[in-house]
């Protein structure tokens, strides 16, 4: 490996304190330090303010701060493609897509590291909480050292070519460490709210967000045996397991989404947190990638995540084909949800991850979830 | 890593002799120059010295003078100021679709106030039509604004034929002259022009200051509002400590204008042999006749803009794209745009290379070797 002054790393920056973190803690060990802001989504709204703006002002003050060059890139049209077409489609399917996995995929790890490439870069680094290792000659992904925040569980679809030009710096550290080193080193950002859910919605109303793109067909809310519950807005506005939004009243424990059926456009609901309909025992898989490029056996015992920080499950996975795997759960597990992403750990080392596609229950497909 | 500074379009550095005489101004007088007691008395006796100086640099008079803060300020105040003194005779007006954005943006602002505006189209090499001028022109124009010489490009327009054409019609005639200024020896008489915006910093002066030439006799309002200043023109204390910079930097562009003009054509001539000698692949936006000596835009067909100037700084080069980059909404250049077509390459391939004073022979063959050297790594 290169001395660090020599070795050119390229960082992803946000406006936000992880990214802004990265920078200073590379810039510290003496790389080749340069930051880059990634323009992926125009909110700009009628009085000219969009928050991109803003987060590459920060951008700017804390590269000044650390003392590297920061430039800006613009994937709006890569990200609109690639991302945000797919996102739609997903919803019109009645699914939940998770696109931090496709931008991941797509945008950060492949647009922008292509970039990157282009100024001469050695590697490009991210804020994510996780852990690259070089073993063997392999790239193994390793959970963030802070378990609540890791995020290996959005980072499921990259390759080992991806990854061999990748540095996590926030891997080793907890989140409250790293607020504190942003605060003693006297970043621009140390205080700034994290962001919450999707990029391109930020603090938006997500309903209001999706009704721009795709029409909302309201329809009549049931129970699985056919009872008149009440009306939904539109089935891309619930997702498998929510409690609330639906408007049942009344005695008795909560009612949950359940499933979905798109051609009579009606929404199923359920009473009860752990109500049976909502648990499901196996799932077939899509889009299936493995981290390693070194061949599995057809079938292995391995700890999986459904959704973002969700505990682990014991599974046991069966390779269907090159992109697809069936997998069956330990125990029954509550809201597995067609459109997110399972992925697959082995102790600490991600193994990789795929699209949960299709839902089964005592081998019966649930054709109401997916 | 010696760093190579070919970005004059954007702004220039300072004239040591422009520090000093700001430095020695600001050592000994702090007065308002509307104060009636002494210390306001030599700031005013300052500020109209320089006034004319302004007003001698481009043949005008000394009450013709409105100093701003900028280039920008004077576009606004030209076409905000005379569109709102003039809306009763009409509210048509003309510019081209290459004028800087100080124009098109007041422009759009003015549409939004209910003027209407046409956009007259360029040829490819930049120059506006005098037919499709002729052809615009109407009962209730009451303004024409087009630019001197155009800042991406370098391209030059006929603005005395323009002026003349002008003549015959009781519409104002506005050029943004902040980049021709300094480089190209101006004479508002000959040219018939009724204002003339002006900025410093684009000819070795300092930031934040300019003027606008504005015809005796041409009906305007101010666009701000306050005290008394500039002939209740242009409201605000002056900025008496830039207005002297300026003045120098006004005498010192005067001075020795023509063999500056023949050093900054031979820079450029040397930039396009060096990179021919390279052996790239490369073409010349708005090639033509008449173009700015120091600015030249270049399409390197295959080569990213975004990168291709990035790669630039970080080889010490400091250029610029006409396309604005802010926050990384990279829009698209409105100049290439007009000149080239619609999504046109050059739009997304071009870099401008701007020369001026402090550029050395050395530093030119240095920076065409190394942006050889970039676009043939970056070439698709």
């Amino acid at each position: 490996m290169k001395d660090p002054k020599d070795t050119r790393v390229v960082v992803g920056m946000s406006g936000g304190v992880d990214s802004s973190v990265t920078a200073y803690l590379l810039k510290k060990q003496g790389y080749d330090v340069i930051g880059i802001f990634m323009k992926n989504w125009d909110d700009t709204d009628e009085f000219g303010v969009c928050t991109a703006t803003q987060d590459y002002e920060d951008v700017i003050r804390v590269c000044n701060q650390i003392g590297i060059p920061y430039y800006a890139v613009n994937f709006e049209k890569e990200y609109w493609d690639k991302v945000f077409t797919y996102f739609l489609d997903e919803y019109k399917q009645g699914r939940t897509p998770n696109p931090d996995v496709v931008c991941n995929k797509e945008i950060k790890f492949n647009a922008f590291l292509d970039h990157a490439m282009k100024l001469g870069a050695d590697y490009i680094a991210t804020g994510h909480y996780a852990q690259v290792k070089e073993v063997d000659g392999e790239v193994k992904l390793l959970r963030g050292k802070d378990q609540n925040k890791d995020q290996t569980y959005f980072l499921n679809q990259l390759s080992q070519d991806q990854l061999k030009k990748v540095m996590f710096p926030l891997g080793g550290y907890e989140k409250k460490e790293v607020r504190e080193i942003a605060k003693e080193a006297g970043l621009a950002t140390a205080n700034k709210k994290d962001s919450t859910g999707i990029c391109f919605i930020g603090e938006r109303n997500f309903k209001e967000f999706l009704s721009e793109y795709l029409p909302a067909q309201p329809g009549q809310m049931e129970t699985l045996d056919g009872k008149v519950m009440g009306k939904h807005d539109g089935l891309m506005y619930y997702t498998i397991g929510q409690r609330h939004g639906l408007g049942i009243g009344g005695a008795g424990e909560p009612w949950f989404v359940c499933g979905k059926d798109l051609e009579r456009n009606v929404l199923y609901v359920c009473q009860g947190f752990d109500n049976e309909a909502l648990y499901s025992d196996s799932i077939i898989a899509t889009k299936v990638n493995w981290i390693s490029d070194r061949p599995k056996p057809s079938t292995f015992h391995c700890t999986a995540k459904f959704r973002y920080r969700q505990p682990d499950h014991g599974v046991t996975v069966t390779i269907l084909d090159n992109h697809r795997v069936r997998v069956d759960f330990d125990a029954p597990i509550r809201a597995v949800t067609p459109g997110q992403a399972v992925v697959f750990y082995d102790g600490e080392e991600c193994l990789g991850g795929g699209t949960i596609d299709e839902i089964y229950k005592n081998g019966e497909r649930l054709t109401y979830v997916g | 890593m010696s760093r190579i500074y070919l970005d004059h379009a954007a702004t220039t550095p300072m004239h040591p002799e422009v520090i000093q005489v700001m430095a020695d101004f600001m050592q000994q007088y702090f007065g308002n120059p509307s104060s009636i007691h002494a210390f306001g008395r030599e700031s005013r006796r300052i500020v109209d010295e320089a006034r004319t100086t302004a007003a001698r640099a481009i043949n005008a008079e000394f009450n013709e003078i409105v100093f701003t803060s900028g280039g920008t300020e004077a576009d606004n105040l030209a076409l905000i100021g005379t569109a709102l003194a003039n809306q009763d005779r009409g509210k048509h007006i003309i510019t081209t679709q290459i004028e800087h954005h100080a124009v098109l943006k007041t422009c759009e602002f003015l549409e939004k106030e209910g003027f209407e505006v046409t956009y007259l189209p360029v040829d490819k090499n930049g120059i506006v039509s005098l037919q499709s001028l002729r052809d615009s022109l109407r009962d209730d124009t009451i303004l024409v604004s087009i630019m001197y010489a155009n800042n991406e490009i370098g391209t030059i327009q006929p603005i005395a034929e323009i002026g003349k054409i002008l003549k015959d019609y009781p519409a104002y005639f506005h050029t943004d002259a902040v980049q021709a200024f300094g480089v190209l020896p101006i004479d508002v008489r000959k040219l018939g022009v009724d204002l003339l915006s002006v900025s410093a910093h684009k000819f070795n002066g300092p930031k934040g200051i300019g003027f606008l030439y504005i015809k005796d006799g041409v009906r305007i309002l101010p666009t701000l509002y306050g005290g008394e200043q500039e002939r209740k023109r242009r409201a605000g204390t002056e900025n008496v400590a830039a207005i002297v910079g300026m003045q120098r930097a006004i005498e010192l562009s005067l001075e020795n204008q023509e063999e500056k003009y023949q050093f900054y054509t031979r820079l450029r001539e040397q930039f396009i042999a060096a990179l021919k000698q390279e052996n790239i692949p490369f073409k010349i936006n708005g090639a033509g006749t008449g173009q700015l000596p120091h600015i030249l835009n270049i399409h390197f067909p295959g080569v990213e803009v975004e990168a291709m100037l990035v790669n630039l700084d970080l080889a010490g080069i400091a250029a610029s794209s006409g396309s604005a980059c802010t926050a990384g909404s990279l829009e698209p250049s409105h100049v290439l745009n007009a000149v080239c077509g619609e999504n046109a390459p050059e739009i997304y391939e071009s870099i401008r290379f701007s020369f001026g004073y402090g550029n050395t022979p050395d530093e030119i063959q240095e920076a065409a070797k190394k942006t050889a050297d970039i676009v043939r790594r970056l070439a698709r």
